[in-house]
């Protein structure tokens, strides 16, 4: 759109059913986004500045950053977090995938009662299933201890998956309500056998569903505190349990740092993760 | 359309058992753990008896308890209906803005929802403290118009009194909405952009004004979709446990931090146990209201 | 607007006598312009419907006919130019304040409301009386023969019967014109013709003005007074319906409107009384009983209805026959038949002329062996009167 035409459509009178352009919402809309985002936008300027109190500037530093990255167990903390996400959302993909293709797929007894259970995990208040974890790891089945990393964050990486995989369900459950099973019956009357069809119809179309299963259930493995807090040893520290304990302590900058990161990271993985998504869709398009 | 289970039994096996025996080894058996823990009685420092008492149960409904309960529910219903105030108009915003902006929009609204909520409570902690940038600005501002008072030759005004906007109910109640706002908004968000706009064209055509089209219309179509955005944004608040931990005041506890001081501090787990069963109906309770709402929408025939 | 035929009485009286149509302009579209980003919707119209008209506003899908219509009803604001009705600017008045209601294509009948509660809506926005409402609400469900239906649920009713609540709804507010947007586009094809038929009488009934926006050039033909058609936001021609038919004043109308077989040609001859066209894919040249205003040597192009073609036997080097109307050797050309499409009432005659080009025919079937009469491959004269083809110049 060339520049006058723009400001031709601006100055055009809003039509009745354009509230984004009448000025009541306009402003309410603008008011949320700020409330959303300025605390987070001055969490991450401040990560830069020169003053330990933060709510002054006092300079551009990145020592904060050093500090951070100096910082053995807030590293440690923060590679177990990536590495219990990684492994919680390649479990949760495959589990995930699997009930979404059986509740489509079968018409089996007791299927209401799987449907209503697989809902559980998602409804079941986070305290609830943190304190469950936190007494089945202590009393039922006991993680043992000393084991070398990564296998110590056993006891996490299965309460994460617990509750991600039903999540990973629901999007992929959604995405196959859109196949048409005439594909499938077009593989089968061509020739290909059940596992070929599977592999060459089923998983293609699935595939965007995994990809936005998957990146959900790294962000919820990687966002997760209550869960982790109550299943958490003391040699097993996630990020956000390392966060807490310094917040608790006191605010420092360097938590800011970190914070920093993580939120560049979440945001550099969704917008990896819709790209991938867009041009899966432009490719179904073409 | 669905294949029998008995037409394909290897395939089938193969595909329900591990997510069947995962759900229950790793959350159906520890939920069962806990519910027998609520009927028990702690006899020693580690060893828990199951008596089948109701002990737990009925201390719960003690008043200091229920009156924790109590203030549990309207915390988060006022989280709620804060979130449904703000959330409506954004949404409707929303969905009825250009394709472009349209996506645009979402994202923004989303993009908090990906990003780590511990962060999130903690960049509002920057903002509400007793020096954060809302008690500075205003600072900044009331020095100001000091200034300008001795400036006019009036009396200057006192010395500035920070505003207490943490550690209270409030402040946990501004968390709540803050963390939750984007529940709210997606589900709203999705039920207006699929309503029929002829609907709201026809009524406006037919002489109602837009505060009426949007009462008289909308919100009966959308009721639905309000219902399960209320929902989903009604039970996390009500077991949150981090927004009052972080943000609240020594008044302010929920009823997750009272279950979280049973298993961490108190060691009481027969009573944390009955307390999280209790919160557990409570969730049962508000979904059940939710499909109630929702099997009444569907069958207006929306 | 070019007119090529001499007679194009698009402002001449329409044939039937319709004493509710009054000379005052409702409604009047001034330069009208519409641009959605980079597309122009509705380009500079120029527009004046009549109070009792039964309005059509014709035209394939995209052309900008909605727009319009939705510009009257307050849901689009025009680019440029003005919307009048009666007389009175309405661009400062929102959807809920003009005098206009509208019957939309999904009929928009309140899923949650009660047939009665529907139709009432209106009257309960304009604040009239509970007693008041009621009467009229069910005089308005008379007028649709839906009596008897007010406290059922849309979801019971057949998609024939939401369209008369819709009807029903706009009526009860008796608006100075009624919008009807592709009313019967949803109908099935039964249902359709006897809801044509109903909409004429309704319409004469309430003498209020309807404007109707229609794809189906069948349904503007069959129940308007006067149409417009639109092409890519242009208005091309506004006319009776068989003005619009036997006089289009260009290629898109003719085409648009009914089914045709054009020729591109020269202008040869134009005198007062006739003219002449040479087509170079007709063996024979074209004579019309009247003038044409054109430039001799410019391209023109011939337009003949399919019913309007006569067809003859031929026998192989047999003279060419003539017509009583035309000099020897004009409106006259051989061919071949190449395809038969028998529809029951009448046959469809695919006709190959010596150059390779195919032109359509109709055949009546007058009695039951009609259709015997001609068979493939079979030679054959195509031939037309003076008066029968149109010449349009654009």
């Amino acid at each position: 759109m060339n520049t006058a035409a723009r400001a031709r459509e601006r100055k055009e009178k809003p039509g009745p059913l354009e509230y984004m352009r009448q000025w009541p919402l306009r402003v309410t809309v603008i008011a949320t986004l700020v409330f959303l985002y300025l605390p987070l936008i001055t969490l991450m300027v401040f990560s830069f500045n020169d003053s330990r109190r933060n709510i002054v500037w006092q300079g551009f530093t990145f020592k904060y950053y050093e500090k951070a990255f100096n910082n053995a167990s807030l590293m440690e903390a923060f590679g177990n977090s990536l590495t219990i996400a990684f492994v919680c959302t390649i479990l949760s993909v495959i589990l995930g995938a699997l009930t979404a293709v059986m509740l489509w797929r079968f018409r089996f007894p007791g299927k209401t009662v799987v449907e209503g259970g697989m809902a559980l995990p998602i409804v079941v208040p986070e305290i609830c299933m943190g304190v469950a974890m936190l007494v089945f790891f202590a009393r039922v089945m006991p993680w043992p201890q000393g084991m070398p990393w990564p296998f110590n964050l056993g006891a996490i990486i299965i309460a994460h998956t617990s509750f991600a995989f039903p999540f990973v369900a629901t999007v992929v459950r959604a995405r196959l309500a859109s196949f048409n099973r005439e594909l499938e019956e077009a593989a089968k009357d061509l020739g290909a056998s059940e596992w070929r069809t599977f592999w060459d119809v089923l998983v293609p179309h699935m595939q965007p569903g995994l990809i936005a299963g998957a990146l959900l259930a790294f962000t919820l493995s990687l966002d997760d505190f209550v869960i982790t807090f109550f299943t958490a040893g003391p040699d097993t520290i996630t990020f956000p349990v390392k966060v807490y304990s310094m917040l608790r302590f006191s605010v420092t900058p360097e938590v800011n740092a970190a914070s920093t990161v993580l939120i560049v990271l979440t945001v550099a993985l969704t917008a990896i993760g819709l790209h991938l998504q867009n041009r899966n869709e432009q490719k179904a398009k073409a | 359309m669905e294949q029998s289970w008995r037409q394909a039994k290897t395939a089938f096996a193969a595909i329900a058992v591990p997510p069947l025996v995962w759900l229950l080894l790793f959350f159906l058996v520890p939920l069962a753990v806990i519910w027998a823990y609520s009927f028990g009685e702690n006899v020693g420092p580690v060893t828990i008896d199951l008596t089948g008492t109701f002990a737990n149960y009925m201390r719960a409904l003690e008043p200091l308890y229920l009156q924790i309960f109590w203030k549990s529910i309207i915390i988060a219903g006022l989280t709620t209906l804060l979130c449904l105030i703000i959330g409506f108009p954004v949404a409707l915003a929303i969905a009825f803005a250009s394709p472009r902006m349209k996506a645009w929009l979402l994202l923004l609204i989303m993009l908090p929802f990906w990003t780590n909520l511990l962060i999130r409570t903690f960049a509002l902690i920057a903002v509400l403290r007793e020096n954060g940038y809302i008690n500075f600005t205003l600072e900044w501002l009331w020095n100001n118009a000091s200034g300008l008072m001795t400036l006019l030759g009036l009396q200057p005004l006192g010395e500035f009194e920070p505003l207490t906007l943490l550690y209270n109910n409030f402040a946990v109640v501004v968390g709540l909405v803050y963390v939750h706002l984007p529940f709210m908004v997606l589900p709203l968000y999705s039920a207006l952009d699929r309503m029929d706009r002829s609907l709201m064209e026809a009524s406006l055509d037919l002489g109602a004004g837009h505060m009426r089209t949007i009462l008289l219309v909308v919100v009966p179509l959308a009721a639905p979709g309000i219902a399960s955005g209320v929902l989903i944004t009604f039970i996390p608040a009500l077991g949150a446990y981090l927004t009052p931990d972080l943000l609240g005041g020594t008044d302010s506890q929920m009823i997750a931090n009272v279950i979280e001081r049973q298993f961490k501090r108190a060691n009481d787990w027969p009573f944390g146990a009955a307390l999280s069963f209790l919160l557990m109906y409570l969730t049962f309770i508000a979904i059940a209201v939710q499909a109630l709402v929702q099997r009444r929408g569907e069958r207006r025939g929306t | 607007m070019t007119d090529a035929a001499p007679a194009t009485p698009s402002n001449a009286p329409a044939p039937k006598a319709q004493p509710h149509v009054k000379d005052n302009a409702i409604i009047r579209f001034e330069n009208i312009t519409k641009r959605f980003g980079k597309v122009v919707a509705v380009d500079n119209v120029n527009l004046e419907i009549r109070e009792g008209e039964f309005f059509a506003l014709l035209g394939p899908s995209g052309c900008g006919k909605t727009t319009l219509l939705r510009m009257l009803a307050g849901f689009e604001t025009p680019s440029e130019g003005r919307v009048l009705i009666d007389g009175k600017d309405v661009a400062p008045l929102p959807p809920n304040k003009r005098p206009v209601n509208m019957v939309f294509q999904s009929y928009a009948v309140f899923p949650h409301m009660k047939v009665a509660d529907n139709v009432g809506y209106g009257l309960k926005m304009d604040g009239v009386d509970g007693g008041e409402t009621k009467r009229r609400v069910e005089e308005a469900l008379d007028l649709v023969k839906l009596g008897g239906f007010g406290d059922r649920m849309p979801d019971q009713l057949s998609g024939g019967q939401r369209q008369r609540v819709a009807l029903a709804r706009a009526l009860v507010k008796r608006p100075r014109v009624l919008l009807l947007d592709e009313p019967l586009s949803a109908l099935d094809a039964k249902l359709r013709d006897q809801m044509r038929s109903e909409l004429t009488s309704l319409q004469e009934k309430v003498g209020i003005t309807f404007i109707m926006v229609t794809h189906d050039q069948d349904e503007a033909l069959a129940i308007a007074t006067r149409c417009a058609v639109m092409n890519r936001g242009l208005l091309t021609q506004v006319a009776t319906p068989s003005d619009l038919y036997e006089f289009p004043n260009s290629r898109f109308v003719a085409d648009f409107v009914g089914s045709v077989n054009m020729f591109e040609g020269v202008l040869d001859k134009d005198e007062q009384d006739h003219a002449i066209v040479r087509a170079p894919e007709l063996a024979a040249p074209v004579y019309l009983d009247h003038g044409v205003t054109g430039a001799k040597g410019s391209t023109v192009w011939v337009a003949l209805r399919p019913e309007k073609i006569e067809m003859h036997k031929r026998a192989e080097g047999q003279a060419a026959m003539k017509m009583e109307d035309a000099p020897e050797g004009a409106n006259v050309v051989p061919g071949i038949i190449r395809d038969i499409v028998y529809l029951g009432s009448e046959t469809i005659f695919e006709v190959e002329l010596d150059g390779g080009r195919r032109v359509k025919t109709f055949r009546s079937n007058l009695t039951r062996y009609d259709q015997e009469d001609f068979t493939w491959d079979e030679p054959v004269w195509l031939a037309w009167h003076a008066c029968s083809p149109a010449v349009l110049l654009s």
